[in-house]
C-alpha cells in the first residue's frame, strides 16, 4: 500500500501565536507521536509553522493536506487537536464542524497574491522551504546572466512604485543611485512600520523573510552597493527574530557574504533596531538613527540617493517593495504590469482592521473598488451596523466616507478624495465611531511623535490638538472649524518633512466629509456618543428589571434603586465611565 | 553590575555598534538606563553623558526610572483605539491604583506602558503582559489575569 503524504501547517504569525498557535503545533506533535506517526522524521508526514495567512480573525488556522487534498480548519485550540488527528489524519474523515466556511473562501476570492504568495505556505524559519518554491532563483538569474542596467530596466518597465507611502518609481530611484560615482553605496530596507493600524511589513517579514533578503540582494547588485541595513521596529520581536535567523541561514548558504554564488558580487546585511520613534520612518531621520543620532529629519535636497548614510549614495526601499522584486525578475516586467491600473501597477498589501468582520491581511490588484475590499473580502462590518468611513494611510491619511466606497484603490484615486494609499493600513469605522474623536486620536499621535525640529509641526500640531480637545469636551467656539482648516493648510505648507506635511490630513478629511459632526459638537452633542464630556447616561425604565448589576459595577456609586425596581443614575455624580452600559444585559442603560 | 557593563562594552566594540544599540543593550540588561551605567560608559568611551541622554530622551523605548517586575504594555494603535483600548487602560489604572502621571506601582510589582502599535491589529484590542500578546482583550478577562499576577506577588517576574 502506498503511504499517504500528509502535511500539517499551523499559522504562527503574531496573530496565530497570540491565539495559541504554538500550543496547537505542540499538540499535533504529541498526538501524532502517540498515534505512532513520526512527523518531520519520515518523509510522508511533515508538519510546520507558517507565517500569516491573512484571516487572523479566525486564528488558529490549520491546514491538513493529505495527498494534495487541502482542508483548512478555523478557531483551532490545542484541545481540539486529538479529534483532528484521530478522525482526519488516521481515519481520513475531516472534522466537518471545524472546517472553514463560505466566508473564508469569499475572503480569498477577490485577492491576488504576489508578495504574499508564499506567506502562509512556507516555513519562514527554514531556508529550504523557500528554496523549494523557487526562492533565490531570481537572484541567481540576476547575478549570473543580467547586467545591473538590465535589472533596472526590468524594474522600470514593470512600473513598480514604492510601497512605503510616497509611491516613487523604484527603478528610477535605483537608476539614479547606479549613476552616482562613489565607491561606497548603501541599500537600506525600511521596516520601521510606524503607522498605527498597519502590519503588512511585519507579516511579510514574519512569513517570508528570505523574499526581502533576495529583493535586497537584487537591488544592491543593481545600484552597486555592498552593504545593506534593515531598519526594523523593536516592537516586532518575532519579525526581528525570524529576520536574523533568515540572514544567518542565507549567509551559511552563500546567498549573502563575499563572492556570492561564485560571482564577484559581495553584499552583506546588518539589522538595526528602531527605538520607538515614528518619525524614523522618514528616510533622512532613519539615516540619522542608523548613524546613532537623534532621529531628526533634515531638509531635502540632497536626497539620500545622492547623499545618504554617512554622506554616501543610499537607496531606501520599503519591505513590500523589495519583496516584489524577486517576483518581477522571475515572472517578467510585463506579467507584473498586467495587474493594476495605468499608473499604479501590480498589487498592494493592506491591513484590513477595525470594525470589519474578516479583519486581516489582504493583497489586491491596484485599482480594485474600495467597496469590493470592504464587502466581498471583508464581509462588511463586524456588528452589522452601518459603515461610516474607511480610514486609509494612518496618521498621514484620511477618512473616505461610506458614500464614496466606489473609489478605486490606487495612488491617484485615493489622493483625489483627500486620502492616501500610504503604507497600507485600512481601518473600518462604523456608526459608533466619532469622527472628531478619530481626528483627535491621530493628532495626539502626530503631536507626540513630532520630533520638534521645525516650528510649524512642533507648535502647529499642538495647537490643532488643543482645538480638537476643546471641541470634544463641548468647549468649542464658533469659528473653530475654520481655524482648524486654516491652521492645517499652513502646517502642510510649511513643515520640514512628511510627518508635518501630512499630519493635518485626518483633520482636513474629516471636516470635508463630516463637518456636521464637528458642528454637532459645537452645539454640545456627540452624534456617535463617544466623547465622554458630552454624554449623559440614563436608565430606560421600561427595560430595567432592577437586577442591580449596574449598581454593583458603578465605581462612582452614582446608581441607586431598589431590587426589582427601575434604577436611577445621578448624573451629577456619574463619571461617565460606561461600566453600567457594558454590564447591562437588558439594554436598559442608554447614553446620548 | 560592573561585570555586565564590561560585557556590554566588549560586545559593543566587537560589533562596531552605535550609541543607540549600546543604550538598547543597557536597557535590556537592567530594564532602564540608570545614571550610573550611562556615566560609566561615558568615561570608558570618552563620550559626554549628555550625548547619551540627548539620544536616549529622543526615543520612547528608553526608560530612566526602574520599572516594575511585571510589564503590562497596552497597544494604542488605531484598531485598538476604535475597539476601546482606552477603556481597558483606565480599568488597568484603577486596578493597579495608578494615578494619571504614574506608570509603576509603589511596590514595584507592575509597570503599565503604552505603545503606539504592535501590529497585531486584527486581534485588537491588544494587551501585552510580560511579553505575551493577548488579543481580543475583554476587561474582565484582563483584570482576572492581573489578579493572578498579584497573587504571585514576591514571585519571579518575567517582565524583562
Amino acid at each position: 500500500m502506498k503511504a499517504d503524504n500528509t502535511t500539517i501547517r499551523v499559522c504562527m504569525g503574531t496573530g496565530g501565536i497570540a491565539a495559541g498557535g504554538a500550543e496547537v503545533l505542540d499538540a499535533f506533535k504529541k498526538e501524532l507521536h502517540l498515534a505512532g506517526i513520526k512527523a518531520n522524521v519520515e518523509k510522508n508526514c511533515s508538519m510546520h509553522k507558517v507565517g500569516c495567512r491573512g484571516l487572523c480573525a479566525k486564528d488558529v488556522l490549520v491546514d491538513v493536506i493529505i495527498n494534495d487534498k487541502k482542508t483548512t480548519y478555523q478557531f483551532i485550540k490545542s484541545e481540539m487537536v486529538p479529534k483532528i488527528v484521530k478522525e482526519h489524519i488516521i481515519e481520513k474523515t475531516p472534522v466537518k464542524d471545524w472546517v472553514v466556511g463560505e466566508d473564508y473562501h469569499a475572503f480569498h476570492e477577490k485577492q491576488f497574491k504576489v508578495v504574499l504568495s508564499d506567506c502562509g505556505v512556507i516555513d519562514p524559519e527554514d531556508i529550504g522551504s523557500y528554496i523549494r518554491v523557487k526562492g533565490y532563483e531570481a537572484a541567481k538569474k540576476v547575478l549570473t546572466s543580467l547586467k545591473p542596467g538590465d535589472v533596472i530596466e526590468t524594474i522600470k518597465s514593470s512600473g513598480l512604485r514604492g510601497r512605503g507611502g510616497a509611491g516613487f518609481p523604484t527603478g528610477v530611484k535605483w537608476e539614479i543611485a547606479r549613476k552616482q560615482d562613489s565607491k561606497q553605496k548603501y541599500l537600506i530596507c525600511n521596516a520601521d512600520e510606524g503607522d498605527p493600524g498597519a502590519f503588512m511589513d511585519r507579516s511579510v517579514i514574519e512569513g517570508n523573510p528570505h523574499a526581502v533578503i533576495e529583493g535586497m540582494m537584487i537591488g544592491a547588485y543593481a545600484i552597486g552597493a555592498d552593504k545593506g541595513y534593515v531598519y526594523i521596529r523593536a516592537e516586532y520581536p518575532l519579525a526581528v527574530e525570524r529576520l536574523k535567523n533568515a540572514l544567518s541561514d542565507a549567509r551559511k548558504n552563500g546567498f549573502i557574504g563575499k563572492g556570492i554564488l561564485g560571482t564577484k558580487f559581495t553584499f552583506d546585511i546588518k539589522v538595526k533596531l528602531g527605538a520607538g520613534a515614528f518619525v524614523c520612518g522618514e528616510e533622512t531621520a532613519l539615516i540619522a538613527s542608523i548613524e546613532g543620532q537623534r532621529g531628526m529629519p533634515r531638509a531635502k535636497p540632497p536626497f539620500p540617493v545622492y547623499s545618504g548614510l554617512w554622506g554616501k549614495p543610499t537607496v531606501i526601499n520599503n519591505v513590500e517593495t523589495l519583496a516584489n522584486v524577486p517576483c518581477i525578475i522571475r515572472n517578467g516586467a510585463r506579467w507584473f504590469a498586467s495587474f493594476g491600473t495605468e499608473k499604479s501597477k501590480g498589487t498592494k498589501v493592506f491591513a484590513l482592521t477595525g470594525k470589519i468582520k474578516n479583519s486581516g491581511l489582504i493583497e489586491v490588484p491596484m485599482g480594485i473598488p474600495l467597496r469590493e475590499i470592504i464587502y466581498d473580502i471583508g464581509g462588511g462590518t463586524e456588528s452589522g451596523k452601518a459603515l461610516k468611513a474607511v480610514q486609509t494611510g494612518g496618521p498621514s491619511g484620511g477618512c473616505i466616507p461610506a458614500a464614496m466606497l466606489d473609489t478605486p484603490v490606487d495612488f491617484e484615486s485615493l489622493a483625489k478624495v483627500g486620502s492616501i494609499v500610504g503604507s497600507g493600513g485600512m481601518v473600518v469605522l462604523d456608526e459608533d465611531n466619532c469622527m472628531v474623536n478619530m481626528a483627535q486620536y491621530f493628532l495626539q499621535f502626530t503631536q507626540m511623535e513630532s520630533c520638534g525640529k521645525c516650528v510649524p509641526c512642533r507648535i502647529g500640531t499642538k495647537r490643532l490638538l488643543e482645538i480638537l480637545d476643546r471641541i470634544t469636551k463641548g468647549k468649542g467656539k464658533e469659528g473653530d472649524i475654520e481655524l482648524l482648516e486654516k491652521l492645517s493648510s499652513d502646517i502642510k505648507a510649511a513643515s520640514l518633512c512628511g510627518l508635518g506635511q501630512t499630519a493635518p490630513n485626518p483633520v482636513l478629511s474629516t471636516i470635508k466629509y463630516f463637518r456636521h459632526e464637528y458642528e454637532a459638537h459645537l452645539q454640545g452633542k456627540c452624534p456617535a456618543a463617544v466623547c465622554k464630556e458630552l454624554l449623559t447616561y440614563y436608565v430606560l425604565e421600561k427595560f430595567c428589571n432592577g437586577c442591580g448589576a449596574c449598581m454593583r459595577a458603578c465605581p462612582a456609586k452614582a446608581i441607586t434603586g431598589e431590587k426589582k425596581k427601575p434604577h436611577f443614575i445621578d448624573s451629577s455624580i456619574c463619571i461617565k465611565c460606561g461600566a453600567c452600559f457594558d454590564v447591562c444585559k437588558f439594554k436598559a442603560v442608554a447614553k446620548e | 553590575m560592573e561585570k555586565t557593563l564590561e560585557k556590554i562594552l566588549e560586545e559593543h566594540r566587537e560589533s562596531e555598534g552605535n550609541i543607540i544599540s549600546l543604550l538598547q543593550d543597557i536597557e535590556n540588561s537592567f530594564g532602564y538606563l540608570s545614571e550610573d551605567a550611562v556615566n560609566w560608559f561615558s568615561k570608558k568611551l570618552d563620550i559626554p553623558a549628555s550625548r547619551f541622554f540627548g539620544v536616549a530622551t529622543f526615543y520612547s523605548q528608553f526608560h530612566f526610572k526602574p520599572r516594575g517586575k511585571n510589564i503590562i504594555t497596552a497597544c494604542c494603535g488605531t484598531a485598538c483605539h476604535v475597539k476601546g483600548s482606552e477603556r481597558l487602560i483606565n480599568g488597568l489604572r484603577k486596578e493597579l491604583s495608578l494615578s494619571d502621571d504614574e506608570d509603576t506601582t509603589k511596590d514595584m510589582e507592575f509597570t503599565l506602558e503604552k505603545v503606539n502599535c504592535v501590529g497585531a491589529c486584527s486581534i485588537a484590542p491588544v494587551i501585552i503582559i510580560n511579553k505575551k500578546i493577548h488579543g481580543k482583550t475583554a476587561s474582565d478577562k484582563l483584570l482576572k489575569e492581573i489578579k493572578t499576577l498579584k497573587s504571585l506577588k514576591g514571585g519571579k517576574g518575567e517582565g524583562r
